[in-house]
């Protein structure tokens, strides 16, 4: 685990989220405490139901919790409203999602491109910035197909681009490599490890498989909606190995 | 931003072609429907208008009255009672800037290629004032042709085409009732009038002329009906009154004893023509909104559908960004395209529309600007106000649960 410098940028106090049905009330997160500092690579783990996407969606600035705090790039969001945190989405946030979640009937170039459309950037210089992304990941000769003609990890890759044209300060994954195979989640996991070494992104990033979380530098494991580890996560698969 | 936003309506209504088609059709029938209707309408204001013109305008009839005869009583102009001096007198009122005696009646006339039923009009030079119908060839009859009831005559287009063709008729000789008339003038093609009759077969001669020589003893010195024109519309309220003071004057009626004239007001006959085809203008105008409103519930429906199918690329635009009035616009836009990319191709229909009827039924068709402008602002407002209600149920989506919606 790095050593921590400055104000964090993600600070979680007493985070709880809770969703009525019928059936009653169940809570999900049952008061989180966590602080995320520049440039941490963070991996969260956890068995399925513990609530690490829901605690992901809230720190993504995609749902909102039922009560405590939360504060992202010292902004607490429970103050802010839809425009606010739309604004934060796209300024201070990227995402990557298991499904890729790329437009069907957008070519790569624009998908990448589409939050500098909501930002006001004129055309030709979203293409720019568009085109300097997609070749850092490697794609820069498919900017005009469209996703349904490209592999998931191309895809995968396309999608991280997008996450990153907004130059955000933090990168959320959840669960990226979970429809790739191990060969292309391994190339996947490069891009994002060399962003966090090179760029200093913070990254934070789901998933359930030990391999894949084994790049990051802390781990925190939820069970039940319970923080069960906060700790460097090479001491974590020690201690279990041994 | 409007412009990529642009961009993506067009690509969303383009990935769904057959049914972006189907849905605008409603408008396109819409737009045509009220395009080629309001040029019907308008044609058949424009003719109503143009026979009002071709009237004359701010117009009296002063007939003679019923005769009464015992209890027996015929109708209007039963006995005569209006002489060309009254003319003269009525011209002389305020307010007043002609008025015509006419004494009409029909006779053969007969010219050195062929014959022709006519009416024929005795009258004066004021004629042509009241109606304002110009000669356009030759000259009108004077003063002193009326007074000295001169055989001259002014003729009407129909009979120029049926006895003279492509001659001059200006000085040739033509036979009423076995007297010869010189032509002296040909008036200005009228056209029909309001109750359909040709206004153009007719023939003009001094009404002296008409009293003593082609209808002698029918007339006498007296005259059918007077024909008058007002100043401006203003006096036409005030005249009735005072021509009623003055005829009554000159025929010596006793308080208490029946006006034996009638005055007839031309211009309220002639705003209730055009006031009825107003009215026929927009009742089909309105039945053809009826079809706008139609079109505009299937736009509505439709991008209803389209924000329930595409619910997850809503939260993807939301994750990296959009905010709730970018997604609004987005959808609004899309709406909007549908009811003018519609209206555009509903108007071309509509123009098209009113040529056929134009073409096969004979209908006089006009297509104002105005009813083009009108349909865009429709359409644009039946974009917005159908478009609006989708937009907004995608705008309000929770970002999570639009990306969880599978």
């Amino acid at each position: 685990m790095s050593t921590p410098t400055g104000d964090p940028v993600i600070r979680v106090r007493d985070l709880k989220k809770s969703y009525v049905s019928p059936a009653g009330t169940t809570e999900v997160l049952h008061g989180l405490n966590f602080d995320i500092y520049p440039g941490e690579f963070v991996a969260v783990m956890g068995p399925s139901g513990s609530g690490k996407s829901t605690m992901m969606n809230i720190l993504g600035c995609l749902d909102t919790a039922t009560s405590g705090h939360f504060a992202i790039a010292g902004k607490d969001t429970a103050k802010l409203d839809s425009d606010a945190l739309a604004k934060l989405r796209n300024d201070v946030i990227g995402f990557v999602f298991q499904g890729f979640n790329l437009l069907a009937r957008t070519t790569i170039e624009d998908n990448v491109a589409l939050p500098l459309v909501y930002r006001g950037v004129e055309r030709a210089k979203r293409h720019e910035a568009a085109h300097a992304i997609l070749q850092k990941v490697g794609l820069d000769g498919y900017a005009k197909s469209r996703p349904s003609q490209i592999s998931g990890g191309q895809q995968q890759r396309v999608a991280i681009a997008r996450a990153l044209v907004g130059k955000p300060t933090i990168l959320f994954a959840d669960e990226p490599t979970g429809n790739l195979d191990t060969k292309t989640s391994d190339e996947i996991m490069e891009v994002f490890s060399a962003l966090n070494r090179d760029d200093g992104i913070t990254l934070i990033l789901v998933t359930h498989e030990p391999d894949v979380a084994q790049y990051a530098k802390r781990l925190i494991r939820l069970v039940d909606g319970h923080i069960d580890y906060d700790g460097p996560s090479r001491a974590y698969f020690e201690e279990k190995a041994a | 931003m409007i412009g990529p936003m642009l961009a993506e309506a067009w690509s969303a209504l383009a990935a769904n072609r057959l049914r972006s088609i189907l849905t605008m059709l409603g408008m396109v029938i819409g737009v045509g429907a009220v395009i080629t209707m309001l040029s019907v309408g308008e044609g058949t204001k424009a003719q109503v208008q143009a026979t009002i013109a071709s009237m004359g305008s701010n117009l009296f009839i002063v007939q003679s009255g019923s005769a009464q005869s015992g209890a027996v009583r015929t109708g209007a102009g039963g006995q005569q009672t209006l002489t060309s001096d009254d003319a003269t007198a009525l011209a002389e009122l305020p307010g007043i800037v002609a008025a015509a005696p006419v004494a009409p009646g029909n006779a053969q006339i007969v010219s050195a290629t062929g014959n022709w039923q006519t009416q024929i009009q005795g009258t004066t030079e004021d004629m042509l004032i009241v109606r304002d119908w110009p000669v356009v060839q030759g000259y009108p009859f004077s003063e002193s042709d009326v007074r000295s009831a001169a055989r001259v005559a002014l003729v009407g287009r129909t009979i120029v085409t049926n006895l003279f063709g492509d001659e001059n008729p200006v000085g040739q000789t033509v036979r009423i009732k076995n007297l010869p008339f010189v032509i002296q003038g040909v008036l200005s093609g009228k056209g029909q009038s309001l109750d359909g009759r040709d206004q153009d077969d007719t023939i003009l001669v001094p009404v002296t002329t008409a009293q003593r020589q082609l209808f002698a003893g029918r007339f006498g010195d007296t005259v059918r009906f007077i024909m008058v024109q007002a100043a401006s519309p203003e006096a036409m309220a005030t005249l009735p009154a005072d021509m009623t003071a003055l005829l009554r004057q000159r025929h010596r009626l006793a308080d208490g004893q029946d006006d034996d004239f009638q005055i007839r007001n031309l211009a309220a006959m002639a705003d209730s023509a055009a006031q009825t085809a107003q009215v026929m203008t927009l009742m089909l105008a309105a039945i053809a909104s009826i079809s706008l409103i139609v079109g505009g519930i299937g736009i509505m429906n439709i991008m209803l559908v389209s924000v329930t199918e595409r619910t997850r690329e809503i939260g993807i635009r939301m994750a990296i960004g959009a905010r709730q009035r970018d997604v609004l616009l987005q959808f609004l836009l899309e709406a909007l395209m549908l009811s003018l990319l519609g209206c555009l191709i509903g108007v071309a229909i509509g123009v098209g529309g009113a040529w056929l009827i134009k073409l096969l039924s004979g209908l006089e068709t006009v297509v104002t600007s105005e009813s083009v402008i009108l349909s865009f602002a429709v359409a644009a407002a039946v974009g917005v106000f159908f478009g609006f209600y989708p937009a907004r149920k995608a705008a309000q989506l929770k970002p999570i649960e639009a990306l969880r919606y599978q």
